[in-house]
């Protein structure tokens, strides 16, 4: 399967500035290793150190917010669009 | 570098005035043009942290979401943040970096017992180590 991620704009220096990329994957999981694994710089501003997806990190299959699908297990189907959307956070201490 | 109004940052303190003890946040639109990004757009946003207002913000994925739908096809984009700090300088703290993003300018206001003083621009370093002052135009 391959889907078409689309990069926002904060992160696509590290993709060249690709705005979205043609990625394979059966997963959600998998299609955001693999563009981890080509754009390695990009790899630790959308997971932790352990490996998991960062928590202000909101990932949308066809504008379904994969929290309410099945996370990081989503399936892919051909041409589905992937995006990777910011919750933007902080705070003084 | 970021280019701002000097109203803009007056309006950012008005808004971080109004709403003392708690934090205020927003979203900063313009253009960019070889690496300068240059704000013609401040949009308030509601903090969505409020369990703990006055020293966390939080702007929903939704939000960005909308805008960007907005924004495309457009010469303009979503460029950076604004926030303040109650009662703190205008530094970031650790929790404002773990949650950082790359590239965008992040505005803090800091705001001591209802007055706001000091603004400061930051940009997270692209291994996240650190934020850095960026260069801020008042014009």
């Amino acid at each position: 399967m391959s889907a078409t991620i689309f990069i926002p704009t904060p992160l696509r220096p590290f993709t060249g500035d690709q705005e979205s990329l043609e990625l394979e994957g059966s997963t959600v999981g998998e299609v955001l290793r693999n563009l981890a694994e080509q754009y390695g710089d990009l790899k630790k501003h959308l997971f932790d150190e352990e490996g998991k997806l960062r928590n202000f990190v909101n990932i949308y299959v066809n504008d379904e917010d994969i929290r309410y699908l099945d996370r990081e297990e989503t399936a892919i189907q051909d041409k589905d669009t992937i995006s990777i959307v910011p919750s933007i956070a902080g705070g003084a201490l | 570098m970021i280019r701002l109004k000097s109203a803009d940052i007056e309006k950012i303190k008005q808004i971080a005035q109004k709403t003392y003890p708690h934090e205020c946040c927003g979203v900063m639109v313009g253009s960019v043009e070889n690496g300068v990004k240059t704000v013609t757009e401040l949009i308030p946003a509601e903090n969505q942290r409020t369990d703990s207002p006055a020293n966390r913000y939080l702007i929903t994925p939704d939000l960005l979401n909308e805008l960007e739908k907005k924004l495309k096809g457009t010469d303009r984009a979503i460029v950076g943040f604004f926030h303040s700090h109650p009662d703190v300088p205008a530094r970031p703290s650790t929790y404002d970096q773990d949650h950082a993003w790359p590239w965008y300018s992040y505005v803090i206001v800091s705001v001591s017992r209802g007055q706001a003083g000091e603004v400061h621009n930051w940009k997270l370093r692209d291994d996240r180590s650190a934020f850095d002052a960026e260069k801020m135009e008042l014009v």
